[in-house]
Formats: C-alpha cells, sequence, structure tokens
C-alpha cells in the first residue's frame, strides 16, 4: 500500500514535473523568440548578420574580417547609413564550420531579423551554409574567393560581389609566370580542395601561355615534414608554384629554402599560404627574391592611392600590413578588402532598390545583379572591378610581389580581362 | 513489445515532442529539425556505448558513410533519393560489420584507438577521393534532387516532421533491440563481460550485432542530414563528430532510450544561446559537461530513472 501511494506520488509528481517542464520551457522558448521575432520597422536599423570565423580553423581571418567590417559599418553610418537607416552589425561566430555556419544563417533569418547574411570566407562553411540561405530566401554575401558560386553549385541568392573567385586569380596569374619566370612548372599543393583548384586551374592556364606543368606533388593534409617530396622535383623545372597552407607552412618554406640553398628554380606562390605571418618570422628568409600573388598589396606601395591610405586608416592597418596597435599582429590584407567592397555593393543594391525590409530581399538580389562596374574608390579601395550579375561573381585585378628586404613589393598588376573566364551558370534563370 | 509504461511513456514523450515542435516559432522549429536528425545519431551511438559498453571514437564514419553513400549516389550518380538513401543506410551498415570484424578483437582503450584510427583512415578517404567528394569542401546536393517519395524535403514543415518520423523509429527501434533477448545479452556484457561468456553466449556475435545496428542507424542519420539539410562535406567524418554523439549521450543519460534527444538538444541550445554571448561557447559547454560528469554522471534521464521512476528503459 505504502508502495503503491509512493509510486502514485512519485507519478504526480513526474506529471507535474513533466507538465511544469514542459511549459516552462515552451512558455522560456516562445517568450524569448516573440520578443525577438517583432518585425523591423523602419525607423529601425538595417541588420547585417556577420557570419564570423571567430573560432575553428578561420579564426585569424575571422579576426581582421571582424575589424574590417566593423570599419566599414562605421563608414557607411557616418554617411547617413542605407536610406536613412544606420547599419547594425548582428556577429555570430560559426566556429568555421558547415553545420554551424548554416544553423547560424538560419539564425540571422528567423530569430535575429537579419536583413542580409554576410562575410563568410572558408568554402565548406560557404557550401554548408548556401542551401539553407537559399530555402529561406535570405541574400548571402559571402567573401570567399572559392569557385563554388561562379562554377553554379550554390543558388540566386547566394552572391560574390567583393572578392574574385580562385580560377580567375589562377587564370590571371599564368601569363606572368611563363612570360617573366619560365615555362615549366612544377606545382606543390595541398592534396584537398584547394589544392586542387590551383592544380586544375593553373594546368590548365599555363598550357594555354604555351607552358607545360613537369610535375604536380600533391601533400598530405596531415603531413608534417616535406624533404621527402623535394627530390620529386624533376631537374628541369624553372619554376616551383606552391599553395602550401595551415600550420606546417613554415616547416615547409624553410625545408624547400634549405633543400634548394639559393639555387633552385624561381619560387612563385600565392599568399594565401602567410596570410597573417610576418615576413619576417624566422625561416622566411628563403622566399627572398621570390613571388606571390596578392589580393591587395600587404606593404603600403611607393604609388598608394588615397584610397588604399584611407582604407588602411578606417581598418587599422599599418604600411606593413601589420596593425597600428600591434606591429605582431599581422593582417589578411590580401582577402579583408573584400568585407569593405561587399558591405558597399550592399549599401548601394539596398539603395538601388529602396529596400525596406525582408519583404524587397528578391528586389535586393535583382538589384545586385544589375550592377556591372565598380570605380576604384574609396568604396572599392582595391580596385576597379566588374561584376557578372549572371554567375554573381566579380573579377578584378590581381597583384604579383617580389619579397625584397623581407617586404612585399608589386611587381606587376594584371587587368581584369586576364581573370575572366566563360560562364558557367546563370543563376538569373533560377526563380526567386 | 508488450505495451507496459515504459513503451507508452517514450510514444507519449514523442507525441508530446510533435505537439511542442509544432506550437514552437519557426526558429526553434528548424532547431528542433536538426536537433531530430542528431538525435538518431545519439541513438545509434547509444545503442554501442549506452547498452553494450562499446566506447567508440570512430561513429562519425558511420555517419558520413551514410551523409556520402546517400550524397554521391543521388547527386553525381542521380540515383533517386529513396534508392540511395537505402545505400547510405547499407553503406553504413557494411562499413560497421568490417570494423567490427577487426576492432572487436579489441577492448577497453584499444577499442577507442582502433575505431578513432579506422575513422580516421575514412576521413583522409573522403579527401583522398577529392575529384568526387571535394574534400574538405564537400557539395550541395541540389534542391530538385531533395525529394522523398515524392515528398519535398527542403520545406521546412515537411522537414520538421520527417525528422520527428526518424527519431520515433530510432528511439522505439530501440527500444524493441534493447528488450529483445539480444538487447538483454548486450546489457550483460556492458555489465560483465566475461560473465556473459562464461555463461555460454557468443559475445562477439553479440557486440557485432550492436556494432552493425549502431552503424546502420548512424548511417540513417548521415543520409537523412543530407537528404534534408542539402550539404555533404568531410567536415562531418572528422574525429570531433565522433566526439559529438558520445558527449550527446553522456548528457542525456547512457543506457536510456530517451536520453540521447535530451543530450542533443540540451548540447545544441547550450551552444546555441552561449555563443551569442562568447566566442568560447566550447569552453562553456565544456565546463557544464565537467559539472554534469562530477554531479550527475548518470546524465539527465538517468538520473531521473535512479531517482524517481526505475522503469525508465
Amino acid at each position: 500500500m505504502s508502495k503503491n501511494k509512493h509510486v502514485e506520488a512519485l507519478n504526480t509528481s513526474r506529471r507535474t514535473f513533466l507538465k511544469t517542464a514542459g511549459v516552462t520551457t515552451a512558455a522560456a522558448m516562445t517568450g524569448a523568440s516573440l520578443g525577438q521575432y517583432v518585425q523591423a520597422q523602419s525607423a529601425e536599423p538595417i541588420r547585417i548578420g556577420f557570419q564570423q570565423h571567430s573560432s575553428g580553423i578561420g579564426a585569424a581571418y575571422g579576426r581582421w574580417y571582424g575589424r574590417t567590417t566593423e570599419a566599414a559599418v562605421a563608414a557607411i553610418n557616418n554617411m547617413g547609413g542605407i536610406n536613412g537607416r544606420m547599419v547594425e552589425l548582428v556577429a555570430e561566430d560559426d566556429g568555421t564550420d558547415p553545420k554551424r555556419g548554416a544553423e547560424v544563417v538560419e539564425k540571422f533569418a528567423k530569430q535575429r531579423n537579419c536583413d542580409v547574411a554576410f562575410g563568410t570566407l572558408f568554402s565548406h562553411v560557404v557550401i554548408g551554409s548556401a542551401p539553407r540561405a537559399g530555402e529561406l530566401k535570405l541574400p548571402y554575401f559571402v567573401v570567399s574567393e572559392g569557385h563554388h558560386v561562379a562554377s553554379g553549385m550554390l543558388n540566386r541568392y547566394t552572391l560574390q560581389p567583393g572578392i574574385t573567385d580562385v580560377k580567375s586569380q589562377v587564370q590571371a596569374m599564368a601569363p606572368f609566370v611563363a612570360g617573366n619566370l619560365g615555362k615549366k612548372v612544377t606545382m606543390i599543393y595541398p592534396d584537398f580542395a584547394f589544392g586542387h583548384d590551383h592544380r586544375d586551374y593553373f594546368s590548365a592556364a599555363i598550357e594555354a601561355q604555351g607552358g607545360q606543368v613537369l610535375e604536380k606533388i600533391a601533400i598530405p593534409p596531415a603531413e608534417t615534414s616535406f624533404t621527402r617530396y623535394f627530390p620529386k622535383i624533376p631537374r628541369d623545372t624553372e619554376v616551383v608554384y606552391h599553395v602550401m597552407v595551415g600550420p606546417a607552412v613554415l616547416t615547409f618554406v624553410k625545408e624547400m629554402g634549405e633543400f634548394f640553398g639559393g639555387r633552385g628554380p624561381q619560387l612563385f606562390g600565392f599568399i594565401d599560404s602567410l596570410e597573417a605571418v610576418d615576413m619576417q618570422s624566422p625561416g622566411l628568409e628563403f622566399l627572398e627574391g621570390s613571388y606571390f600573388w596578392e589580393g591587395n598589396p600587404r606593404n603600403a606601395q611607393s604609388d598608394q592611392t588615397e584610397f588604399d591610405k584611407a582604407f588602411r586608416t578606417a581598418v587599422g592597418v599599418d604600411e606593413n600590413g601589420a596593425s597600428i596597435s600591434d606591429s605582431r599582429d599581422v593582417s589578411t590584407y590580401s582577402h579583408m578588402f573584400g568585407c569593405w567592397e561587399t558591405l558597399f555593393v550592399i549599401k548601394q543594391g539596398m539603395e538601388a532598390c529602396d529596400y525596406k525590409g525582408p519583404q524587397d530581399r528578391a528586389k535586393l538580389v535583382e538589384a545586385v545583379e544589375a550592377m556591372r562596374n565598380f570605380d576604384e574608390s574609396a568604396q572599392f579601395p582595391q580596385g576597379s572591378k566588374l561584376f557578372n550579375g549572371k554567375t554573381h561573381q566579380v573579377f578584378g585585378h590581381q597583384y604579383i610581389s617580389r619579397v625584397e628586404s623581407g617586404k612585399l613589393n608589386r611587381v606587376h598588376t594584371t587587368s581584369i580581362e586576364d581573370g575572366l573566364y566563360e560562364d558557367e551558370v546563370d543563376y538569373t534563370t533560377q526563380s526567386l | 513489445m508488450s505495451m507496459d509504461r515504459s513503451v507508452l511513456f517514450n510514444i507519449g514523450l514523442l507525441l508530446a515532442l510533435l505537439l511542442v515542435v509544432l506550437a514552437l516559432p519557426e526558429y526553434h522549429q528548424g532547431n528542433f529539425a536538426r536537433i531530430m536528425v542528431l538525435a538518431c545519431f545519439a541513438c545509434a551511438y547509444n545503442i554501442s556505448f549506452g547498452y553494450t559498453g562499446l566506447l567508440s571514437l570512430g561513429h562519425a564514419m558511420f555517419f558520413s558513410a551514410g551523409l556520402y553513400g546517400v550524397g554521391l549516389t543521388v547527386q553525381l550518380l542521380e540515383f533517386p533519393s529513396e534508392i540511395g538513401f537505402l545505400f547510405g543506410i547499407v553503406c553504413g551498415l557494411v562499413l560497421a560489420v568490417a570494423v567490427g570484424l577487426l576492432a572487436l578483437r579489441t577492448t577497453g582503450v584499444s577499442f577507442m584507438i582502433v575505431t578513432l584510427m579506422f575513422s580516421q583512415a575514412f576521413f583522409l578517404t573522403v579527401l583522398l577521393f577529392g575529384e568526387f567528394t571535394r574534400g574538405d569542401e564537400g557539395f550541395v546536393i541540389s534542391q530538385d534532387k531533395r525529394t522523398f517519395l515524392g515528398i519535398d524535403l527542403s520545406s521546412d514543415d515537411t522537414r520538421l516532421i520527417v525528422s520527428w518520423v526518424l527519431i520515433s523509429l530510432c528511439v522505439l527501434g530501440c527500444q524493441v533491440v534493447v528488450r529483445s533477448r539480444l538487447g538483454k545479452v548486450l546489457v550483460a556484457i556492458r555489465e560483465n563481460e566475461e560473465r556473459t561468456q562464461m555463461l555460454g553466449f557468443n559475445v562477439f556475435r553479440a557486440k557485432l550485432s550492436a556494432l552493425a545496428i549502431s552503424g546502420a542507424m548512424a548511417a540513417l542519420a548521415g543520409g537523412a542530414y543530407s537528404l534534408l539539410f542539402g550539404y555533404v562535406g568531410a567536415t562531418f567524418a572528422s574525429v570531433q563528430y565522433s566526439i559529438f554523439p558520445l558527449l550527446w549521450v553522456l548528457l542525456g543519460g547512457t543506457g536510456t532510450l530517451i536520453g540521447p534527444l535530451i543530450g542533443t538538444a540540451l548540447m545544441f541550445y547550450l551552444i546555441d544561446i552561449s555563443s551569442e554571448f562568447t566566442t568560447a561557447y566550447m569552453l562553456v559547454a565544456g565546463i557544464v559537461l565537467v559539472l554534469l560528469t562530477l554531479y550527475v554522471p548518470e546524465g539527465i534521464v538517468g538520473t531521473i530513472r535512479r531517482r524517481l521512476a526505475p522503469w525508465i528503459q
């Protein structure tokens, strides 16, 4: 009897607990959400959801993307905002993880009342998040430089108007490499998608210039020592094209320098390897005299434009590409301008379509698709650009710099045409 | 399976879950669609860890076998999604049996290391065949291919219902397993493997069966995730996705049927809410887990079972 009573008491208690917990949870969630669910009124700020890589493998980029984005938002607000409304940044860390990235995009659209999502760099996060942005019909402005947008893999709501893609960058390098450094190339690249893009696009581009890739050396992702790969470089190689990334890059450069001992072929690399890395770091002296692609010259050049000067001031970067408050804190200068320029594209697009709120998101996409030329200016300090509304991809100038006394001195600027290629998709045919 | 109160409790809880999620605001409905699919993964892990005592650090490979089994067949080979989905589950099942045949020769820490190594090998294989898998970047399953029996899986409402159906199937399926003769042997192995063997049970075969069921269910979750959310990528094969189901199960309650769902939901919201305030949200999650391990070592449902309702399975 007492046992029955005890069980009954427990059952009552359990029922009460479940009921209370259920009601409390539902009320808490509903209440919390409803509070944030009120639709933005016209007097409210325009909310830009910033999908930031604050942790994970992209954290170094994320830090500088954050600083640049905050500076651009401040600049836009100082100009009176967009359509008379202030811009509010809603930043959230995605952990540089595609699963979390998609969740963050959903949060921007459904809970944080963001008008657009913006700022993603790492390709796997973009590709993981873009399907959800498309389903939510949330304009998703990425700053990734991946070819995934222009390849047609994504959707009409995903755009890349502020930074060129890797296919364009690599293609634009080939004429300079073939014409100035040599036509017999050996490629060393990481054995994953980023490296494969370089392998495929550069091989085709250098062959179009009459050159050839003698050897393609893929380095497994977990590799920590590279000495066993260097003997695979053919003796008649004139140029070593390297695009190693990740924590082992300093070891790679040091071991390659020791292998060649200053008497090897010309070295050509992508600065992606050394973004946020001080060129004066021990081991990098082996790079003296070698060449790099730069999206935007890290070191202020002798013919520095007033726009670059103003941009550096705004984002807090000195003439060496480091933070003005800490010279050891080197920026990701070849990529971060993309955040600045993308935000001004969003501003132009919203003004062109008289954007009022989320109901105008489709009009915003169409307004950006209608854009064509961006002139070099304070809004576009990296240089003039050509936007392709069909492929949602922008094209622009690329820079080639030579390492001289530990500084990157620009020796060549490509034309926009050097980086153009045939359209692979027409997103405007997809429904909005 | 007789309809005793444990079964009724789980059915009632699942129906209540449906009612609650249908009443939630859109944002939380989207979250619960993800939570319920990931909880299927946690249920799968619970079969091997919670009920059998096999602490695997390689379950990401089973989840990813389903993810890629579906993604590659549906997107690249243009299989109908129904066929691709079944293929994904078979991939997980076959992989689990193959890994189990080798890994189950070890126990304890060695089993953890061997499963971790197999999973890392799987991860590197995904990168190696980047021409098809797009390696670390992954690929999108286009919206037109994300239909199942004529149902559009990219619709929010459908996704929520399908996720609920899946977690219901997994919870009740686990209950069938746990209450079967095999399930009793699995629990006996967890409690005392030597004694179970001494009583004449084929311990190796039972553990292999547990791993096979677990692998197939994890693949079901992976396959469902790819179709429901449209993305396939190597991140899901990385070691952290072997750790997550362990944490979800520990938090919710090892060896409980509903614990994995509770643990997955709590961990999801712990990260979702704390990430609004700090970038150190994984530290917050870690601290909570340490506190739970210290003060609620049986997990939430496990503690409720011990203190209030011993009949909960």
